[in-house]
């Protein structure tokens, strides 16, 4: 999966599509939620045709998609593939919040059995403790 | 109310650092490490199984154990560990079996920080940048999903 030659090619459009500034920020917006071509053109000083070729770039590089509702044809993220391009680091820590929020619970006795760790269970650890080799 | 994780990896050094506060006694966080039946209800990404096939978290003690994935792809890691000290301090050797003979160092402190809270404070170094980069994806390949799954909640926040 990770050595996919045309992941590859998917990656290296979508890394030119984000080279780009004004598409950067097109991203950000769209990452809290979906909106149209005149919504998106706003906070831009350029015309809403130019903004419609850089949403054409992310379109061509699968980070965006654009629905038929009405006339409105919001356009949307498509997380996935902005998934693709986060780094190990993300993912990284990613996977170890989720560990230790899985800790958090098991400490708190609100894991699955290990709430029996509070009540002094006789099966427990103490015995453990020092003396296996 | 979790909270955050600090993660230190430096560009161009084979390190990372990965500090994690526990609304928990230190007594009890150390144990989540020590004992086997504890250790397999935490470590390792969701949704997979993890079996030990050994795991003695004592001073020139070690381990070797298996994260089987849901379609069965398991994931295999081994190390020793040099020197344990109690509710205070380990250091372990760390190996990906997917990458043999490429061995990570990594130390944990485990600190009291008082009214039943806790500093877990864990650093690793690898033999190489590409060391740190490529083994840390693969071992984690495992845990993708569960870690897209919550970037698609951050991505739709």
């Amino acid at each position: 999966m990770l050595f996919d030659p045309s992941a590859d090619d998917r990656l290296d459009r979508a890394f030119m599509a984000l080279a780009d500034p004004v598409r950067r920020r097109i991203i950000a917006r769209l990452s809290r939620g979906p909106a149209t071509v005149n919504e998106l053109a706003e906070p831009f000083e350029i015309t809403k045709q130019a903004v419609s070729k850089h949403i054409q770039v992310l379109e061509h590089a699968g980070l965006v998609t654009r629905t038929r509702d009405a006339q409105r044809r919001p356009v949307h993220l498509d997380a996935a593939q902005l998934e693709a391009l986060t780094a190990w680091i993300d993912r990284y820590r990613l996977i170890h919040e989720q560990q230790y929020r899985t800790l958090d619970a098991l400490l708190t006795g609100r894991g699955t059995d290990a709430a029996a760790s509070d009540t002094d269970a006789p099966q427990g650890g103490a015995a453990q403790e020092a003396t296996e080799p | 109310m979790t909270n955050p994780v600090t993660i230190n990896a430096p560009e161009g050094l084979p390190f990372i650092e990965i500090i994690r506060e526990f609304d928990a006694p230190v007594e009890a966080v150390f144990r989540a490490h020590a004992e086997p039946e504890l250790v397999t209800q935490w470590l390792g990404p969701n949704g997979y199984e993890m079996d030990l096939e050994r795991w003695d978290f004592t001073t020139q003690g070690g381990y070797r154990y298996v994260h089987r994935g849901p379609d069965g792809e398991e994931y295999w890691f081994n190390g020793t560990f040099h020197t344990v000290r109690e509710n205070e301090f380990a250091v372990q050797t760390f190996e990906f079996e997917g990458f043999p003979d490429v061995v990570a160092i990594e130390s944990m402190t485990f600190e009291d920080l008082g009214d039943g809270r806790t500093r877990l404070r864990g650093w690793s170094t690898y033999p190489s940048v590409e060391a740190r980069d490529g083994m840390v994806a693969s071992g984690m390949e495992g845990g993708l999903r569960e870690g897209y799954e919550r970037l698609d909640g951050v991505l739709a926040a």
